[in-house]
């Protein structure tokens, strides 16, 4: 606390590198690996390209941040993505007249998700790792009851578009997938609604003090349920992305809910709430993205990224609680 | 200021006795639908002893994690240690007796290394602890399965008898449980480092003032933590015959052992709680399985119910919690 005061400012060179987020750091570093070893991610169409297939993985980072800033969590991410893009097939069963409302059915189905997620953790007091961690076990058993154990039908064209289709001939950018599109205005109204809302503020004191933040006249429980709904709606909105490209699958959505909180704490957000940004989890996420990616590239068998993943979370984790103890 | 004084005060006024409650009550559901099913043997000597073997995998690593969230910390790496212990025993051994009691010293000794290294990485870099527990979990799985795509060597059948083998009509492995229930008990009721393991968890820079190692304790609990999921690895190995890289995940030890470690009345937060309570937790998910069995729930359904009732049980006695949880 004062001991800082006590030594001297520290250089303008060392405060900027001490103000640059962990995420982005990371990320820059191996986003400039990749495009080294594979020149097309240095022009505009790869990293579009790189930025559409990073898409899912953001947003459910960005709807995990809410939950995280509040101070819980938030395992149910993965079994609700997965639920979606075999739902979504069941529903649509590939005639595109379906799909509009189909979508609608889903977020519903989010919807009732997240508030269920809200209220067991609010109004039952059951903490939210295990409140999740039940709805991740009963999701996962739904998906299979509904589509019998195997994915079934199939998602429409004008469905999978959502995911899939590329602009052409796009002035400036060249190509611009709708995913992006899409992605950006998650983003930006993500970034509005922690950092520029009542509401956000009230999610941050929530996550640093509940009990301080009530005395303070702060709905707790009405914010507490709003961040899971939030979180549920971002999970749906992921898997309508990624059932776009990467097809139906039972195990579409298995273990992306760890990598969504990985995103966010790499990215700066503080487990147990209090501390969090947007531009960090999107930081965070690009850089686990961009590891799988370059793991990709390497050509490590599949085992051997699950290692390196390992290591680079703790590493990424230990600088950024070291950094803490020093500032 | 004297701290101990507070802390003998801030008991809470009326404690629920979860452990027996829970107890009771997954007995009364077990004995309701074996008779309401007609399938009485489930209620022989045998059928129980059937039951309590159903505890013995789950419940010796949901000790260990008992005692990681007694000291406010968490271990998501039990279940990718018990697949590297279950293969890495059978791996060794391949079929030899001779080689029995070396492959265990290796077990064992790898699982301690392991809880260092989760517990140094805790308490020295301040790493969030689910964090540097996935992230120790992610690297033991990534190496277990560069190496190792199926069953690997063989348990020789001497050390089969640690699944199998029975004195009188107790099966050993149930006997090691409760042994070792017991022995965790005394340690955290009548030992000084579960006096120091309370104090930590329930304020760690308390205790710290109070002049306890924290460290220590943190490290202590970790080590403990990873050598009862290495136990669990050899006795997976032993009951499968064999050791493969993908028994911790499908028997989901990590988050099941949090979850009837939860149930089971101990604190998330740490600070509050004990190894009873744990395996009434245990005896809960057991019965349920055999009550799956019995009335012959499909898979799916079988895995809603079992997601609601893990909630359920928790809510139970949270919703009379005054306060927020997050």
């Amino acid at each position: 606390m004062s001991a800082t005061a006590a030594h001297t400012a520290p250089s303008a060179a060392l405060r900027f590198v001490r103000g640059i987020n962990v995420g982005v750091a990371i990320f820059l570093v191996l986003y400039g690996t990749i495009a080294v070893l594979q020149p097309s991610y240095f022009e505009v169409e790869g990293f579009l390209n790189f930025l559409r297939r990073a898409a899912p993985l953001i947003i459910l980072a960005c709807g995990q941040l809410f939950v995280i800033a509040g101070g819980g969590f938030d395992l149910s991410m993965g079994s609700l993505v997965t639920l979606t893009v075999l739902g979504g097939s069941m529903l649509a069963g590939g005639n595109p007249e379906n799909t509009w409302w189909t979508i609608g059915v889903l977020y519903l189905i989010g919807l009732g998700v997240g508030l269920v997620n809200g209220l067991v953790v609010t109004l039952l007091k059951v903490p939210s790792i295990i409140a999740t961690l039940g709805m991740l076990l009963s999701l996962n058993g739904a998906a299979l009851m509904w589509s019998g154990g195997a994915p079934r039908g199939y998602l429409p064209e004008n469905f999978r578009a959502l995911g899939r289709l590329v602009y052409r001939e796009v002035p400036v950018t060249g190509i611009m997938p709708l995913s992006v599109i899409i992605l950006i205005g998650f983003v930006a109204l993500a970034a509005w609604l922690l950092h520029a809302t009542v509401f956000g503020r009230q999610v941050l004191a929530v996550g640093d003090n509940p009990r301080a933040a009530e005395l303070a006249g702060v709905p707790v429980g009405a914010t507490r349920v709003l961040v899971f709904v939030i979180s549920a709606l971002s999970a749906v909105t992921a898997g309508i992305l990624l059932g776009g490209f990467a097809g139906v699958s039972t195990a579409v959505g298995q273990g992306l809910e760890l990598q969504a909180i990985a995103a966010c704490v790499i990215g700066g957000a503080q487990l147990l709430g209090g501390r969090a940004s947007v531009t960090g989890a999107v930081a965070g996420s690009l850089s686990l993205f961009a590891l799988f990616t370059l793991l990709n590239l390497m050509g490590l068998p599949q085992p051997l990224r699950e290692t390196v993943q390992g290591l680079i979370l703790i590493a990424a984790v230990a600088s950024s609680a070291w950094r803490m103890r020093r500032a | 200021m004297s701290a101990s004084a507070d802390i003998a005060v801030a008991r809470p006024a009326r404690e629920i006795p979860v452990a027996p409650l829970l107890f009771a009550g997954s007995l009364a559901l077990y004995i309701v639908t074996a008779l309401a099913t007609g399938q009485h043997a489930y209620l022989t000597g045998e059928g129980f002893v059937g039951l309590t073997q159903r505890m013995v995998a789950l419940g010796i690593v949901a000790l260990g994690q008992t005692l990681t969230i007694l000291v406010g910390s968490i271990d998501l790496s039990v279940a990718n240690l018990i697949s590297v212990a279950a293969v890495l025993a059978s791996f060794i051994m391949k079929g030899e007796p001779a080689m029995i009691a070396p492959a265990v010293l290796a077990v064992l000794a790898l699982s301690a290394a392991v809880g260092l290294v989760n517990g140094l990485i805790i308490a020295r870099l301040d790493v969030n602890p689910l964090i540097a527990t996935l992230g120790v979990g992610l690297i033991l799985q990534g190496l277990l399965s560069a190496s190792f795509s199926n069953f690997a060597g063989s348990v020789p059948s001497a050390f089969q008898a640690f699944a199998y083998g029975r004195i009188g009509p107790l099966p050993w492995s149930v006997l090691l449980l409760f042994v070792l229930a017991f022995a965790i008990w005394l340690m955290l009721t009548r030992t000084r480092f579960g006096a120091h393991l309370y104090a930590t968890g329930g304020n760690r820079d308390g205790a710290r003032l109070a002049g306890i190692r924290t460290e220590r304790v943190i490290i202590g609990a970790h080590v403990l933590c990873s050598l009862m999921a290495g136990l669990t690895g050899l006795y997976l190995a032993s009951r499968l015959r064999a050791g493969a890289p993908w028994v911790g995940r499908d028997g989901v030890y990590d988050l099941e052992s949090i979850a009837v470690v939860v149930i089971g009345g101990t604190l998330l937060a740490g600070g509050r709680g004990g190894v009873w309570g744990t395996l009434a937790g245990v005896f809960l998910f057991a019965t349920l399985d055999a009550v799956f069995n019995m009335t012959g729930i499909d898979a799916f359904p079988k895995q809603v119910l079992r997601g609601a009732i893990v909630i359920l049980a928790v809510a139970v006695y949270a919703v009379r919690s005054r306060g927020h949880v997050a």
